[in-house]
């Protein structure tokens, strides 16, 4: 655990404080579509939190079998959310 | 083995790694629990998915009942906390337990863990707060789990704006919001109060080394998984 160059914790702050402020400037009124502004938030959103997972939860320097604990509900909950979604479609 | 260490090692014991995952059980529990937790708010995000695009009307715009600067702030405020913790992580791993130590020939002083700790907790705190705040003001102006209250400053609103403060859904506008935000807000209380106990139980007599600071990483770990779903969660509540 201990064993991999330490990454810089400042920086990251630094990138999350940074694309915190985009998200926030994107709530507001701007000349593009919705469904645009919809993709930039998510895009943004899943950003931070691989950024929040890989270095500090230390995802990206643990071993595969620990980081597949962490990945199986992903999969899991994707299909849940999709199957909820095509309830209200049909 | 004679029986004196193995009474010794009982009473402090080891960090042993389980096998197969190469963790020690403390963190592999730490993580089983998170991967559950994952699922527990994907089911409050689906239902919010499915009641908001299932609902009857639009969503209220952004901006329009929530205060997004205040809760901009207040997730910097659960970043730095975050940032904090993994500071905490790294002073104890490099082995410094200490609040604060000058640093010869440098204007700023170097932060141990006790240092990083309450800073942790303090951040912490003031999300909560914050968020305190935040539900007082909403329902002093009328915004309340069962919609807009009847006779308030919302409900004139969005009288004369239905579309902007979304007047038809506000229910279930209302219901989503307080239950994933409340349950966050719980999420961060718990760690608060676990990170206060470690603090004046572990930290402060100096229980952690850099051999043994298996409370703080799995502490971490949660106070980590809790900023990620607030980062998700700001985002789809507040913003979209």
């Amino acid at each position: 655990m201990t064993d991999h160059v330490r990454p810089n914790y400042v920086l990251i702050w630094l990138y999350l404080f940074l694309l915190t402020v985009a998200e926030v400037a994107l709530a507001f009124e701007l000349p593009i579509s919705r469904n645009m502004k919809l993709l930039l938030l998510l895009v943004l959103a899943i950003w931070k939190a691989l950024l929040v997972a890989m270095f500090f939860m230390h995802l990206k320097f643990e071993r595969w079998r620990l980081r597949a604990i962490f990945m199986v509900p992903i999969p899991l909950a994707i299909i849940l959310v999709l199957a909820v979604i095509t309830e209200k479609i049909w | 083995m004679t029986h004196a260490t193995a009474t010794a090692n009982l009473m402090h014991p080891p960090a042993p790694a389980e096998p197969g995952s190469g963790v020690y059980s403390n963190k592999l529990g730490m993580w089983i629990f998170l991967a559950s937790d994952v699922m527990f708010f994907t089911a409050l995000i689906g239902s919010y998915i499915i009641l908001r695009f299932g609902a009857p009307g639009e969503w209220a715009k952004p901006n329009a009942v929530l205060n997004v600067p205040l809760t901009a702030f207040n997730t910097f405020l659960l970043i730095c906390s975050s940032v904090s913790m993994v500071k905490a992580y790294a002073a104890i791993v490099d082995g410094k337990k200490y609040f604060l130590r000058a640093v010869p020939g440098k204007l700023l002083r170097d932060g141990g863990l006790k240092f990083w700790m309450l800073v942790t907790i303090i951040c912490g705190a003031a999300f909560v707060g914050v968020q305190v705040i935040e539900y007082i003001k909403l329902v002093g102006e009328g915004f309340t789990p069962t919609g807009y209250r009847e006779g308030s400053l919302l409900a004139e609103h969005a009288l004369g704006d239905p579309v902007k403060y979304g007047a038809v859904v506000g229910g279930l506008y209302g219901s989503s919001f307080f239950t994933m935000t409340g349950f966050h807000g719980f999420h961060v209380t718990c760690g608060v109060v676990s990170m206060l106990y470690l603090y004046f139980t572990k930290v402060l007599p100096e229980k952690y080394s850099p051999q043994d600071y298996r409370g703080i990483e799995v502490i971490g770990l949660y106070w980590h998984f809790v900023d990620l779903v607030w980062i998700i969660l700001f985002t789809i509540v507040y913003l979209i």
